[in-house]
């Protein structure tokens, strides 16, 4: 006999099948293989013939960390993420705060205007701050020219180039972002402002004391998004600068995309793309558990 | 690939009027994922079959076991019919002995340059060697300003350094393909004629990103002379201004001293798959499209230089004078070294070359780099030969 409980379970499990076994074929199973994969020397011999596969243990891992190409992907990913991702959070939660006020005139307008570039196809938004970026002929260089300032040569000077990317990225993901603050501005019951008003509060101390800290949660998801998804820059270097100049704008993911899928290293490339899952695990961990300690001192 | 791939279609009605119970149906890719593409195609068992490679992908295939060897086929082919291709054009199709694709059309490199601006630098005529060439590039550096350069050298190619080195009579690599001799004198050597072009500040240390406009900057003379391929003699014509028509020219690459001016034998070649079950029908597709007339026809539709020596008799090529300096350094073409890993090589070989024209790194240094990488690369090769293996 099946008691009810089983029964119940037994159900549960049948209807929750379908989208387990999706799950596993097509994400935990990759994700197993691509793991297997980087404990060979898989390429382009082993593609033509399974007999020149070799086994080398760790082999793939060693080479990464002493592979300058790597760290130097490391260190153009951690230079996107460590300027990118706070001025980007900034950003977006500036643009809220403004679109959220009362004093803004059209706020849908410019919601909507604010969130345009989020959904505008990457590549023509390429091609467009391609001109912008042009050292002879585009609109930023002429703006800074009419400051007096030196043509800067943006994409093809190996100090400007990731700061241009970093520009261009963050004006185009800060509007969805954006859209996550101000559902998080709008949770927040008006009379808690109205209370602080009465109370004789600054803006300023409203924003620190009443904003800041209701809006703790949303900041912890945006954060750790965008931390999630600066570390996996690639479009904008593949479609602006293809790593260069002299590799300043090479990220991990994009070094992986070249491995793997340019000269078909797959075991190389599995590797890589742990490395980097690891780190993001251990970025995350270490975000998540500063702002628990936070929560408890605050 | 790219254009090509629309325009052949223009080619079939005919085909397809002489075999009436075949189609073709032609698939596009762009020629920036083209690569990538055939090699997912190979991986995902889903090759067309017949296609279309750079034939420095040739060797990367041949150890895929994704082409059939031709051979048997040529068989049945007239005997002077190979030999009407450009030689050096048709031997990187050949590995071991093995014919495993036909050139399509080919692909070289060599000087586009401002007739004007050279002869009131005081050449009237393109000079025929590296030192007369240098003075002449002196020259129109000097009679220009600052922001005029000699020669445009995107810094981020690696053909121009290769070409010198194998004009210099480098190998690139040593000992059966299996390790760099990046640090060989003579590829020293024409790794700092490379680079004194920048260091006398004749080339500007850009790369083609920078460059946006080339052809406006080459209409302006910012440069005067570019090294490139086919394809631009079609966009020269189109997108230089109708007064600088007459000024612009082109010229077998100069020679040092005593050796040839060679140039590199690049190309698009067409192979079989080997898992296709219609080679017998793609076949004929491959020599329908060696044909002198269809490569004439595909010339006039896409501007690809002919691999076959007699379709440039057609009068539409042997009337274009800028594609005369193209066949005679056709006749002086030498290939890269057929092994897989070449695209790989060669993208060091720019990167560690871009480094040193940067001064990131001495010329030494990069050269010594430039050894260890490409001995890196090179270790599977070195396991398969050592285990008796065809790579």
């Amino acid at each position: 006999m099946i008691g009810p409980e089983r029964h119940a379970a037994l159900s549960a499990w049948a209807f929750l099948a379908p989208a387990l076994a999706l799950i596993a074929v097509f994400f935990f199973l990759p994700v197993l293989a691509a793991l297997l994969l980087s404990f060979t020397d898989f390429d382009i011999y082993a593609l033509g013939d399974l007999d020149r596969l070799r086994f080398v243990g760790l082999n793939n891992y060693l080479h990464l960390l002493q592979s300058p190409l790597f760290w130097t992907a490391l260190g153009n990913t951690f230079y996107f993420v460590a300027v990118g991702g706070p001025l980007s959070v900034a950003v977006s939660l500036g643009a809220a705060l403004l679109v959220n006020s009362r004093l803004t005139r059209f706020p849908g307008f410019f919601r909507a205007a604010f969130f345009l570039p989020v959904v505008t196809t990457l590549v023509a938004v390429a091609v467009v701050w391609r001109y912008l970026y042009h050292p002879r002929y585009g609109l930023l260089n002429y703006g800074l020219s009419l400051l007096g300032i030196q043509p800067v040569d943006w994409l093809g000077d190996p100090a400007w180039a990731m700061p241009a990317i970093i520009l261009m990225a963050v004006w185009k993901n800060f509007g969805f972002n954006m859209i996550i603050f101000i559902a998080g501005l709008q949770n927040i019951p008006p009379t808690l402002y109205e209370a602080a008003q009465i109370d004789g509060a600054s803006a300023w101390r409203q924003f620190r004391h009443i904003t800041l800290p209701l809006l703790g949660p949303t900041f912890l998801f945006v954060a750790l998004m965008t931390m999630i998804g600066y570390f996996q820059v690639f479009a904008e270097p593949y479609v602006m600068t293809q790593g260069g100049p002299a590799n300043r704008t090479l990220s991990v993911v994009l070094l992986m995309y070249e491995e793997g899928f340019r000269w078909w290293n797959m075991g190389y490339a599995s590797a890589a793309a742990f490395v980097l899952f690891a780190l993001i695990l251990a970025a995350t961990l270490l975000q998540l558990k500063l702002r628990r300690k936070n929560t408890f001192d605050g | 690939m790219g254009q090509e791939g629309e325009q052949v279609k223009a080619l079939l009605p005919e085909f397809e009027r002489r075999h009436p119970q075949l189609r073709v149906r032609v698939q596009q890719i762009p020629w920036s994922a083209a690569h990538e593409k055939l090699l997912t195609a190979y991986a995902g068992d889903s090759m067309p079959d017949a296609f279309q490679l750079g034939n420095t992908w040739i060797p990367e295939f041949v150890a895929l076991r994704a082409i059939e060897p031709l051979d048997e086929r040529l068989r049945t082919w007239p005997a002077d019919a190979l030999a009407d291709y450009f030689p050096g054009i048709l031997a990187p199709n050949r590995l071991d002995g093995q014919t495993f694709a036909l050139p399509w059309y080919v692909d070289t490199r060599l000087f586009f340059y401002r007739a004007d601006l050279l002869a009131s630098a005081g050449f009237a005529e393109a000079p025929a060697t590296w030192d007369e060439w240098l003075r002449a590039m002196k020259a129109l550096k000097s009679a220009n300003d600052a922001s005029r350069y000699a020669i445009l050298l995107p810094i981020n190619e690696w053909q121009l350094p290769v070409i010198l080195a194998l004009q210099r009579g480098a190998t690139l690599l040593r000992d059966q393909n299996q390790y760099g001799d990046f640090q060989n004198p003579l590829f020293r050597q024409a790794f700092s004629d490379y680079l004194n072009l920048f260091e006398q500040g004749l080339a500007p240390p850009v790369s083609n990103a920078q460059m946006a406009n080339l052809y406006q900057e080459f209409a302006k003379g910012t440069f005067a002379v570019y090294v490139s391929g086919p394809w631009n003699i079609g966009e020269f014509g189109r997108r230089l201004p109708a007064e600088l028509q007459p000024h612009w020219s082109t010229a077998a690459l100069p020679t040092f001293e005593s050796q040839a001016g060679v140039s590199l034998a690049g190309g698009a070649s067409l192979a079989l798959s080997r898992t296709s079950p219609r080679r017998e029908a793609a076949w004929k597709l491959l020599e329908f499209l060696a044909e002198p007339q269809q490569q004439a026809r595909f010339y006039q539709l896409t501007g690809d230089l002919p691999a076959r020596q007699s379709a440039w008799s057609d009068p539409a090529l042997a009337n274009n004078r800028h594609a005369q300096a193209f066949r005679r350094q056709l006749q002086q073409v030498r290939a890269t070294p057929p092994i897989p890993e070449w695209e790989r090589i060669a993208n060091r070989i720019a990167y560690y070359a871009e480094l040193a024209v940067r001064r990131e790194m001495t010329a030494d240094a990069a050269l010594a780099a430039l050894d260890r990488d490409v001995d890196r690369m090179l270790e599977k090769r070195r396991w398969l030969l050592a285990r008796g293996v065809t790579p």
